[in-house]
């Protein structure tokens, strides 16, 4: 079997000295889309947090590995510059700094070299139409008086140029009309392919009714429980998390 | 747990290199250090001064001597009148091409970007180098329409001697404080200028100022008439580099703002971080005048520094804008204040602070509204960004309304650098410098849009290098 992209080994995690995951295996390869779910405040956030390098969570034991490299020790910055993306579920909003801009010097930062401004403008352009967003965003400060809407599909956007390795999206759907879940949803599909991998936390159906889903994990009290199929989402949307317990209970 | 402190390196100082090139000393005249009747004559003798102004600099320093340190503000203990050497002229008489002043100075301000500035984006430059300005030139065809662009002494005893002597340090009396007493009796350089009425300078007329030898006072004299209906931009910019002995700058900015005219300054401090900056600046506006302040504190030991605007006519306003960048060392005391003296006048103030590295950040403002002043308004506005644990940030707002009918605001926000936000940017392959930096240039960017273009960008390359390593 050729090397996952992503690979977590018997990971821990503390925040505030309060252990939230414990014993966390979770391998993805190329090309993959796995969905990640679970009953709220169970650490599904806390887990692709860890992954992206947030100082605030503790790696108390075990591995992260990207693209063959171990980068449990590295910071986000680093981690950012080997391709690993997270799409955050409540984005910061940072005043004087346009979108435009902010997105060059990212561009910039992760390919080591300046972006060209043409081009760069060019591609930007493209990619905002591709998510129905008004080209007047790219002139606007980063996610200052976004709708929640609006920072959701800048977090798409942000996606689309830099085009990382790895794809996590925390909740992206969340909090989003239809059309928008539509939206981010054909954000995703443009962005997926063979050579990259997504992972989606999520409590919805309507974001993976048109993505192919390879893997379904669910994540309960700091532990994946049960890894499946698509058919394992379908089961927990239609009869929740609780009846998934009882009939683990069961068995 | 892993935490950003690991990957720091702390600079003590950030890279001043193009402001610290020292000249060799090569005045050709100077006084003996301290303050002294007989030193004072001297200058005025150096000078030409007409009588008139002999007598007023010998009245000024009865005045400064009578009149105590201010009671306030920040502490003034390193600074000592009897080390200060008060005229420093600079070996060379004023030209007006840059061929022709000396190569040393030309240099300097070659360095600083004066002569280019010239050529691309301003209508005419004063440059002053220690106590004398070294070069003035305007275009041809701005002083074609009428406007006079020109070193103060010239204009003490040119054609508008008697406007000077009219408008000279009646703003600013030598009694309003000690260093403005000080600069009554002492001062040196600086630019005149007039605008006639109804002429509109449509790009900006530049004065620089460089202070260049150890243990100088600089105390050069603005002034500026924009006749009724007309409008300036003036820029000032001024730097000195670094010594360990305690420099004085104690200017003077007196600005006149005819009826319906419209004067914006613009200055770019970034003294070193020996200066003291005690620098008075005071506006007069006329009925439906507009004057524009756009001020960034950069460098300095210590600052005192609080433009005044008197609206005096009906329906005049101001807007002040400003920004103060105070790191290891400095205790920048900054602010603005504005006396709303006639019917609908208009002010509006907004400033913001940086604090970082044990630097101390101070904003005040006072605001006073006449009983005449009905249907003012006036809104102050500051935010204030402290990068870490160890700096100082102090907001001090003074108000004084005599009037029932009007609208007054103030708003104040204490800030720090979000860690999440540093974690955002990072998480897009950024390093947590840059990503600072980011943050910290967008706290300061409605301020940079303020600012004339090379200056803006002189801004944001301080404030990334003031952030480099620094403490989180």
């Amino acid at each position: 079997m050729k090397k996952p992209l992503l690979e977590i080994q018997d990971l821990a995690v503390s925040v505030d000295d309060k252990l939230i995951l414990n014993g966390i295996d979770l391998s993805i390869q190329k090309g993959e889309l796995h969905v990640l779910m679970g009953p709220n405040g169970t650490g599904k956030s806390t887990l692709v947090s860890a992954v992206m390098g947030d100082p605030r969570y503790a790696i108390e034991s075990g591995s992260i590995s990207f693209d063959g490299e171990d980068i449990t020790d590295e910071s986000a910055d680093a981690r950012a510059r080997l391709g690993v993306f997270l799409s955050f579920q409540a984005p910061e909003e940072i005043p004087g700094i346009t979108l435009e801009n902010f997105l060059r010097t990212a561009a910039g930062a992760i390919e080591g070299k300046p972006m060209r401004v043409l081009a760069f403008q060019k591609k930007l352009k493209e990619q905002m139409q591709v998510l129905d967003m008004d080209e007047s965003y790219a002139s606007r400060y980063l996610n200052v008086g976004f709708s929640g809407g609006e920072k959701k599909k800048a977090e798409i956007l942000q996606l689309l140029m830099l085009r990382p390795k790895l794809a996590m999206l925390d909740e992206t759907d969340s909090g989003l009309d239809v059309d928008a879940v539509k939206t981010v949803s054909k954000g995703i599909r443009a962005y997926h392919d063979e050579g990259n991998s997504i992972l989606i936390i999520t409590h919805n159906a309507k974001i993976l009714e048109e993505l192919e889903v390879d893997y379904v994990h669910i994540l309960e009290n700091g532990r994946i429980t049960r890894t499946g199929g698509r058919e394992l989402a379908d089961e927990i949307l239609q009869s929740g998390f609780g009846a998934l317990q009882k009939e683990a209970a069961d068995a | 747990m892993r935490s950003f402190e690991t990957e720091k390196t702390q600079v003590e100082e950030f890279d001043r290199s193009i402001y610290d090139i020292k000249d060799a000393a090569n005045a050709s005249f100077e006084v003996n250090s301290g303050l002294t009747p007989a030193i004072v004559q001297k200058i005025s003798e150096e000078k030409h001064d007409p009588e008139w102004m002999r007598l007023f600099r010998l009245k000024s320093l009865q005045t400064y001597n009578e009149m105590p340190l201010p009671s306030w503000g920040p502490p003034l203990d390193g600074l000592d009148i009897e080390d200060i050497v008060t005229y420093v002229r600079p070996n060379t008489a004023m030209r007006a091409k840059w061929s022709e002043v000396p190569d040393d100075i030309k240099n300097t301000f070659e360095r600083l970007g004066i002569p280019k500035a010239e050529r691309l984006s301003l209508a005419g430059v004063g440059a002053q180098y220690d106590s004398e300005v070294v070069y003035h030139n305007v275009r041809a065809e701005v002083a074609a329409k009428g406007v006079v662009y020109t070193d103060i002494e010239s204009a003490l005893t040119g054609p508008y001697a008697e406007m000077v002597r009219k408008h000279f340090m009646k703003l600013v009396p030598p009694t309003d404080h000690k260093f403005a007493a000080l600069h009554g009796a002492v001062w040196s350089g600086g630019s005149f200028v007039y605008v006639p009425p109804g002429v509109s300078v449509e790009i900006p007329l530049q004065s620089y100022f460089r202070l260049n030898a150890p243990g100088a006072g600089q105390f050069e004299h603005t002034l500026i008439i924009v006749d009724k209906g007309a409008y300036l931009h003036f820029i000032e910019g001024c730097s000195a580099p670094k010594y360990n002995v305690a420099n004085l700058h104690a200017g003077c900015v007196e600005l006149f703002v005819g009826e319906g005219a419209r004067l914006r300054y613009s200055t770019i401090e970034n003294w070193s971080k020996n200066m003291y900056n005690l620098n008075t600046k005071r506006a007069r506006v006329e009925k439906d005048g507009i004057m524009e302040w756009v001020s960034g504190s950069f460098g300095s030991h210590t600052s005192c520094l609080y433009p005044m605007t008197i609206l005096k006519g009906e329906n005049s306003r101001m807007e002040f804008t400003g920004i103060t960048f105070a790191g290891n060392g400095q205790n920048l005391d900054t602010g603005a204040k504005v006396v709303h003296a006639a019917p609908h006048t208009t002010s509006h103030i907004s400033t913001k602070s940086i604090s970082r590295d044990g630097g101390i950040s101070t904003f005040r403002s006072a605001v006073v509204v006449a009983p005449e002043a009905v249907g003012s308004k006036s809104a102050v506005a500051c935010e204030s960004l402290m990068i870490d644990d160890r700096s100082r940030s102090d907001t001090i707002p003074v108000m004084d309304i005599r009037c029932d009918d009007v609208d007054v605001g103030h708003e104040a926000k204490i800030g720090r650098i979000s860690e999440q936000a540093i974690f955002y940017l990072m998480s897009r392959g950024l390093s947590e410098d840059d990503a600072r930096a980011l943050i910290v240039g967008g706290f300061a960017e409605p301020i940079a849009k303020e600012l004339p273009l090379e200056y803006a960008v002189e801004m944001n390359n301080l404030i990334h290098l003031e952030m480099k390593g620094s403490i989180g």
